[in-house]
């Protein structure tokens, strides 16, 4: 009896002493989730993984995906690979996949039946090179809002626009208050980043896809695409006296009322939410602009590393079904502010604006972003059009365009 | 321990020549051997990854009808030319003042050469605070009364170029007023005494007598602060981060961000191509003019 116990008891202390290290698994996961609400949000995901027993080191890297993404790519390309990264899926990775540096993920995928249970498939696709499936979506995350402060347009006296054409006719009164009218961070993919939103808006739909995905440059050069460019003009107007960088200090803006609203991705949200603000009482959130409410698919995935080290590949098996996992889905996407990319989950506590692209989602009005249609080198040349755009208010139309127009035609 | 003599010729000095090699090595491997690979996948199409697929030169035509690349160029052009004329010309007349014979010399040095001990980052830091309009020199000439004082030079795309040389030539002056008054000290005593006999004044005894004497320096002088130019980067990445707009774009940014944001190493290569011809052109008249006359000297 004694001998039993005692032996229990030095079970328990060696199991003890080495249940941590022994069976768990240090996986390092890369990331550019660092503002407030990221930060929530990525703290569920190692929560989740850590309770399967293994343990999640955090490897967050500041100064959003432009300065992440190379480091990313660095450490692979250099031979000293994460357990796992984030990257927009899309053709953020694709040489990376096809310098077969990444893991193929379509055994896990077909076990567990991927194909069925992420909506909508395109998201999929995305992941998809050559037939395998190489990443894992975490959440959809669409750039087409217009986030609107009540406090603001309470201020200058005129009632909440309900479309882009609106807030336009308001950005006097707003000015006259001492609001800025539209927050523009200084950061180039906030400027590129509002034209495609504009362009998805005003143009709709097939001009967009006609434009990003045909890589049509003599319809870039038209009349269609010049009404866009006056749209681009009104928010340049408007956004000339924002002072500020990073979008989530331009978000910022909006959240104290010191601007009247925002055009950024449903990111934006887990900044309001950290603020404590209600959607619908302090803020509003227009998808589409008001005028096309169709959601992009874009959004953050996690692609693995092919690694050597037998422990830790089979912990990123744990960590991509982890990332799947309804329960996960659910926790994440509520701090994160985006979108589920499974159909199943109950997202019961929801908030106003999440709603409202569960139900875009639901009708099935959803459109691939520019992240899936262009190559980074055409993404970093748009930047730099619109960053220069925005800041030089001399700038013509015409000049502009027909800038566009030749980033287009040699676009990849 | 022992002196012995080696009476070959290979054998003399032979531990130099061991420990000299890792260094040829490097030199040979990282520097030229860098070199000629960056110019060779220059002429292809390489994105994320290198790969020999010849395009010819069309990365370079592209980078020349940029027009982020040509702004780089413009501001390299305006920046070089401040830093240039203004670094040479407070670093000498700071330098002249110090040789006076004054007292606290040491002081003096030791203040107008602290700014060279911060790196390029902390140096924009700084500046960018001082210059912004919210709470820099423009709120605080406003607190005291002037409210329509107005100077706002990183955020005025027109002028931007200009706010960042005054914070280059803040931290870089230090550096070349100590190179000159080495130079100043090493022009004899007697010569300062002939001039003061024949009645020269001083001003015209610096200008004509002791600057053309200072020439090594100044050309010594000239290649650092040129080299100092042509790879301007994180100033400006920590004082505007190249805004507003593209408004202080300068090559080694494109470089880098074309290479590493863009995932376009083909285009990279061929900016930092062209930047290493410019490097190319300032040093080879300089090399021949310093080491062309004593060749096998």
């Amino acid at each position: 009896m004694r001998y039993k116990f005692l032996t229990a008891a030095f079970a328990a202390t060696v199991a003890l002493n080495f249940a941590g290290p022994a069976a768990a698994t240090d996986l390092e996961v890369t990331h550019w989730w660092t503002s407030g609400g990221e930060a929530a949000a990525v703290a569920e995901l190692a929560k989740a993984f850590d309770a399967t027993g293994n343990h999640w080191v955090d490897g967050a890297i500041a100064g959003s995906g432009g300065t992440a993404r190379p480091i990313m790519i660095s450490r692979i390309t250099g031979g000293d690979p994460m357990g796992a990264t984030q990257f927009n899926h899309g053709r953020q990775a694709e040489e990376l996949v096809q310098a077969g540096l990444m893991r193929d993920l379509t055994d896990i995928a077909t076990k567990d039946k991927w194909t069925e249970v992420v909506r909508p498939k395109s998201l999929l696709d995305s992941c998809t090179i050559g037939g395998k499936i190489y990443c894992v979506p975490v959440n959809i995350h669409s750039w087409q809002w217009l986030w609107l402060s009540n406090e603001a347009f309470q201020k200058a006296g005129v009632p909440l626009p309900k479309d882009w054409n609106e807030f336009v006719a308001d950005a006097p009164a707003l000015e006259k208050a001492g609001i800025i009218p539209l927050a523009v961070g200084g950061q180039p993919w906030q400027a590129s980043g509002a034209f495609d939103v504009l362009m998805a808006a005003v143009g709709g739909t097939d001009t967009f896809l006609k434009v990003y995905k045909d890589k049509d440059a003599k319809f870039a050069a038209g009349p269609e695409i010049a009404k866009v460019f006056k749209a681009a003009d009104d928010a340049r107007k408007m956004a000339k006296n924002t002072n500020v960088q990073d979008w989530n200090q331009a978000t910022n803006l909006v959240i104290t009322g010191k601007a009247g609203g925002q055009i950024m991705g449903d990111w934006a949200q887990g900044e309001f939410q950290v603020a404590g603000k209600t959607a619908g009482k302090d803020y509003t959130c227009l998808p589409g602009l008001g005028l096309n409410e169709v959601i992009a698919t874009g959004g953050d995935a996690f692609y693995f590393p092919l690694l050597k080290d037998e422990a830790k590949s089979k912990a990123q098996v744990v960590l991509a079904e982890t990332l799947l996992d309804p329960k996960t889905q659910v926790a994440f996407n509520l701090k994160k502010g985006s979108l589920p990319v499974r159909g199943d989950v109950d997202l019961g506590t929801a908030n106003d604006c999440m709603k409202k692209g569960l139900a875009i989602l639901a009708k099935g009005a959803v459109m691939p972003w520019t992240d899936q249609l262009l190559s980074q080198d055409t993404q970093k040349q748009k930047e730099d059009l619109f960053s220069e755009f925005f800041a030089k208010p001399d700038m013509t139309l015409e000049e502009a365009q027909k800038r566009f127009a030749d980033i287009i035609a040699s676009a990849d | 321990m022992s002196n012995s003599q080696r009476p070959n010729q290979i054998f003399r000095n032979l531990n130099a020549k061991i420990a000299s090699i890792p260094m040829i090595l490097t030199a040979l491997v990282v520097f030229v051997g860098g070199t000629a690979w960056t110019v060779l996948y220059s002429f292809t199409n390489s994105k994320l990854l290198p790969r020999l697929n010849f395009v010819g030169l069309d990365q370079y035509h592209r980078l020349w009808s940029t027009s982020r690349w040509l702004v780089s160029i413009e501001n390299l052009l305006i920046y070089g030319a401040i830093s240039l004329v203004f670094s040479l010309v407070i670093g000498f007349v700071l330098a002249a003042l110090l040789d006076q014979k004054i007292r606290f010399e040491d002081t003096f040095r030791t203040i107008f050469l602290y700014p060279f001990a911060l790196s390029f980052i902390v140096t924009g830091l700084v500046w960018q605070w001082l210059l912004n309009p919210d709470f820099g020199v423009q709120r605080v000439v406003r607190d005291l009364g002037w409210t329509s004082f107005s100077f706002d030079p990183l955020y005025n795309s027109s002028i931007v170029i200009y706010g960042i040389s005054i914070a280059a030539l803040w931290q870089g002056t230090g550096l070349i007023m100590c190179l000159m008054l080495a130079g100043l000290r090493g022009i004899d005593e007697d010569i300062w005494k002939a001039a003061r006999v024949d009645g020269i004044p001083m001003w015209k005894t610096y200008l004509f007598i002791v600057i053309p004497m200072m020439r090594p320096v100044f050309i010594t002088t000239l290649v650092i602060i040129a080299a100092g130019i042509v790879k301007v980067y994180d100033l400006v990445v920590a004082q505007t981060s190249g805004g507003p707009g593209i408004a202080s774009e300068v090559p080694a940014k494109y470089v880098y961000d074309y290479m590493f944001f863009a995932q376009n190493l083909g285009q990279g290569f061929a900016a930092s191509t062209m930047m290493l011809l410019s490097v190319v052109i300032v040093i080879v008249p300089w090399a021949y003019l310093e080491f062309g006359g004593r060749k096998r000297g």
